[in-house]
C-alpha cells in the first residue's frame, strides 16, 4: 500500500503538472471573480469564503479523471487488481495521493487567495481548517467518480455530471462552517457535520469505488 | 495440480464465447492456447486471473498463486527500471530483484526511465515483472510481441527455468517457444447461438 | 424448479411482457380517466383559498408531480438492489425506464412551483431548502441518466448505476439535511401528512388525492411501456447479432 502511494507521489512529482494545473487554476478562478463581481473590498470580503470552497472544488474537480485513466490505460490496474493488495485499499492509496497531489496544495495556497480578496483577519483560521476538513472528502468522493468512469470514452464530463451533485453536502457545510467562522459565529454543526461527511466517506466510500472498479475491468 | 477448469464457459460483453472447456494445470506443466484471433483466449485468461466471473462452470484453484500479464504491461514511463521492478516487487512482498534483472537481460538498463525503453525491452521488464511476483502460476497473454529472436529465446529459457522449480505457466501465443507444453485448441469450445442472455430469448 | 409460485416469476422476461401486455392498456385509461376527473373536480369545483385565491388550484399539479419525483427515484432504488441481489434484467431495466419518467416529474414539479411562488413570494425562484432539494434531486436524476447512456455493455451499465443509485440515494438525504440547515425556508410544510393540524382542507383534500393516484398510475404506465420497449429493442439487437454472428 504504502509501496503504491510512494509511486503514485513519485509520478506525480516526476511528470510535474499535478500540482501546477489544479493550483494555476484555483488562482485564475479566484483572480476571475473580482472581475466579475467588481472590486469592492467589503463585497469580495463578504463573499471570499465561498469563492474560496468553490475555487478548491472546481480545481480538485480538474485532476479526477487522472486518478485512474493512466494505469488503466497502461494496464497497471489490471495487474493491480490481481495483486494481493485489495482493491479497497487500492482505491483508499488513489484518493490519499490525489489528496496529497492535488488538494492539500490548494488548502496551503487558499490564504494567500484570500488575502487577495480582502478576507478578515479572524477568517484564516477558518478557511484554512474547513478546507483541510473538507478536502479529504472531495478526493474520495471524486475517486468513487473517476472509478465509475475509467475506461469510458467521454468520461470527463460525465465525471462532472456525476460527481458535482455528491459534492453538494460537503460543500454546503465546508463553505457554511468557513463562512460562520470568519463572521464570529457559531461553528460546531457544521464543524461536526463537515468533520462526520468526511470520515463516513472515508470508511465507507471505498468499498462502493472497489465494487465499480471491479465491474468496469470485467 | 494447481488449477483446475470444470465446464467453464467465458463471456465477453455479455455473449458467451467459449464453453464446456475442461482442463487442468499441474506444477511443471506449461499450457498453450490457440486458436484465432477473437476466439477468446483473453477473455479466457482474464476470468482465470480473477478479472471477470465465469459465466457457467468452476474454476478450482487459490488466485493467490497466479500471477497475470495481460496485453499490456503496466509499466510507468517517468520510473526507471529499477523503479519499476521495485514496486512490484514491493506489492508481492518480496525482495530481490536480481533473478528478474538477470533472466531478462535488464543489468544495464536498470537507471534508465521506462519511457526511454524500445518496445521490446519494455516487453522484456514487463515479463521479468512476472518472475518479481514470486508467484508459481503465470498467465501471460500473446508474451512474445515485439521481442526479437534472441530476446524469445530468453523468455523461453526463463519459463523452462520458471517449470523446472514446480511453476506453472498459462499463455496464449502462436508462435512455437520450443519447450515442451500442452497445446489447448479453443476453436472447438466456441460458445453455440443458443447461448444468447435469457432475456434475448424467443420474446420477439 | 419448485412448483410453488412466487413473486419473482414475473421477473421472467416472458411473463413480464405477457403481463404487463395486458395491464398496460387498463392502467393508461384508469390514469388518464383519474387525471381527467381530478383536475376538473378541483379546477372547476373547489372553492378558491381565502388567502391564496385561485393560485392555490396549481396544487393538483405540482404536489402529485413532486411526490412522483421523489417516489420514483425511490422506485430506482429498489429495482436497483433486486438488479444487484438477484440479477433480474426487467428490474434494471425498470429503474432505466424509470429515471427518465422521473426527470420529468421533477421539471413539472419545479416549473409549477415556480408558476406558484410567484404571485406568493413575489419571484419566479428563491432557494428555498424544499426547492433546492428538487433541483439537487434534478441534478442526481441528469447523472443516473447520462451514466445508462454513457456505458455500451447493457449489464455493465445496469451494475454501474445500480450502485450509483445507492450512493447517490445516500448524498440525496445527506443533500437535503445540508440545505435544511443552510437555509431556513419560506415553503410552506407538507400538504399532505398524518398530523390532521397541518393538512390542507378536506375540500382540497380529495381531488387532490384523485390526482396524486392519476399520477402513481401514468407513471407506473410510463414506466412499464419504456421497461417492455427496452426489451423489444434488446431482442432486436439480439437477433441482429446472432445474424451477424451465422
Amino acid at each position: 500500500m504504502i509501496a503504491l502511494l510512494l509511486r503514485d507521489l513519485k509520478i506525480a512529482v516526476r511528470a510535474g503538472g499535478g500540482f501546477g494545473l489544479g493550483l494555476a487554476f484555483f488562482l485564475i478562478v479566484v483572480v476571475l471573480v473580482p472581475f466579475s463581481v467588481g472590486p469592492q473590498s467589503s463585497l469580495l470580503a463578504s463573499i471570499a469564503p465561498g469563492i474560496l470552497w468553490l475555487g478548491a472544488l472546481l480545481a480538485c474537480l480538474l485532476s479526477l479523471d487522472r486518478i485512474f485513466a493512466l494505469d488503466f490505460e497502461d494496464g497497471s490496474l489490471d495487474l493491480l487488481a490481481t495483486s494481493p493488495l485489495p482493491l479497497e485499499g487500492i482505491v483508499s492509496v488513489k484518493a490519499a495521493a490525489h489528496w496529497l497531489t492535488s488538494a492539500l496544495p490548494l488548502v496551503i495556497a487558499a490564504p494567500f487567495l484570500a488575502l487577495m480578496l480582502n478576507l478578515p483577519a479572524a477568517g484564516y483560521f477558518w478557511i484554512v481548517l474547513s478546507l483541510l476538513l473538507g478536502t479529504p472528502a472531495l478526493s474520495v468522493i471524486g475517486t468513487f467518480g473517476a472509478a465509475l468512469t475509467v475506461g469510458l470514452k467521454r468520461g470527463g464530463l460525465l465525471l462532472s455530471i456525476l460527481v458535482l451533485p455528491l459534492y453538494v453536502p460537503t460543500l454546503i457545510f465546508g463553505a457554511e462552517l468557513a463562512r460562520r467562522g470568519v463572521n464570529g459565529m457559531d461553528t460546531q454543526t457544521p464543524l461536526l457535520m463537515l468533520a462526520g461527511i468526511t470520515f463516513a466517506t472515508i470508511a465507507l466510500l471505498p468499498f462502493a469505488s472497489a465494487a465499480v472498479i471491479r465491474i468496469n475491468l470485467r | 495440480m494447481v488449477l483446475k477448469v470444470k465446464d467453464l464457459a467465458v463471456s465477453r460483453g455479455g455473449l458467451t464465447v467459449l464453453e464446456g472447456l475442461n482442463f487442468t494445470l499441474s506444477p511443471g506443466q506449461a499450457l498453450v492456447l490457440r486458436g484465432p484471433n477473437g476466439s477468446g483466449k483473453t477473455t479466457l485468461l482474464r476470468t482465470l486471473a480473477g478479472l471477470q466471473p465465469p459465466a457457467a462452470g468452476d474454476i478450482v484453484g487459490d488466485p493467490e498463486t497466479i500471477a497475470y500479464a495481460a496485453h499490456a504491461d503496466g509499466l510507468k514511463p517517468t520510473l526507471s527500471v529499477r523503479e519499476n521492478l521495485a514496486f512490484w516487487a514491493q506489492v508481492f512482498g518480496t525482495s530481490d530483484l536480481s533473478p528478474a534483472i538477470d533472466a531478462f537481460n535488464l543489468g544495464t538498463l536498470l537507471d534508465r526511465a521506462a519511457g526511454a525503453l524500445s518496445a521490446g525491452q519494455k516487453r522484456r521488464l514487463g515479463l521479468a515483472r512476472l518472475k518479481v511476483t514470486g508467484r508459481q502460476v503465470w498467465m501471460l497473454d500473446e508474451p512474445t510481441v515485439s521481442l526479437d529472436t534472441s530476446s524469445v529465446e530468453q523468455f523461453a529459457h526463463t519459463i523452462r527455468d520458471h517449470l523446472k522449480n514446480q511453476g506453472s505457466a498459462l499463455l496464449a501465443t502462436h508462435i512455437d517457444l520450443g519447450f515442451e507444453a500442452t497445446v489447448l485448441d479453443v476453436s472447438p469450445y466456441k460458445a453455440k447461438l443458443r447461448d444468447l442472455p435469457v432475456l434475448e430469448e424467443g420474446l420477439l | 424448479m419448485s412448483e410453488r409460485r412466487s413473486l419473482w416469476e414475473y421477473a421472467n422476461p416472458r411473463k413480464f411482457m405477457g403481463l404487463s401486455g395486458t395491464i398496460l392498456p387498463w392502467i393508461t385509461i384508469a390514469g388518464g380517466v383519474l387525471l381527467v376527473v381530478g383536475l376538473i373536480w378541483g379546477f372547476f369545483f373547489t372553492p378558491d383559498d381565502y388567502r391564496q385565491g385561485s393560485t392555490v388550484k396549481i396544487i393538483y399539479l405540482h404536489v402529485p408531480s413532486a411526490l412522483m419525483a421523489i417516489n420514483a427515484w425511490f422506485m430506482m432504488l429498489v429495482a436497483s438492489l433486486i438488479w444487484l441481489i438477484r440479477r433480474h434484467h426487467v428490474s434494471a431495466l425498470a429503474a432505466r425506464a424509470a429515471a427518465p419518467v422521473g426527470v420529468a416529474m421533477t421539471i413539472i414539479a419545479l416549473v409549477t412551483g415556480a408558476i406558484w411562488g410567484q404571485p406568493m413570494w413575489g419571484t419566479w425562484w428563491v432557494w428555498d431548502p424544499r426547492l433546492t432539494s428538487f433541483l439537487i434531486l434534478f441534478l442526481f436524476y441528469l447523472g443516473y441518466v447520462a451514466l445508462w447512456a454513457a456505458v455500451e455493455n447493457d449489464d455493465t451499465a445496469a451494475d454501474l448505476t445500480s450502485v450509483t443509485c445507492i450512493v447517490g440515494s445516500v448524498f440525496a438525504v445527506l443533500s437535503r439535511y445540508a440545505v435544511n440547515f443552510w437555509n431556513q425556508g419560506l415553503h410552506q410544510g407538507a400538504s399532505l401528512s398524518l398530523d390532521p393540524e397541518e393538512n390542507v382542507a378536506d375540500i382540497f383534500y380529495y381531488p387532490l388525492l384523485v390526482t396524486i393516484a392519476a399520477f402513481v398510475l401514468i407513471f407506473v404506465a410510463l414506466v412499464l411501456l419504456r421497461t417492455r420497449t427496452e426489451i423489444r429493442a434488446r431482442q432486436l439487437r439480439a437477433y441482429m447479432a446472432r445474424e451477424r454472428m451465422q
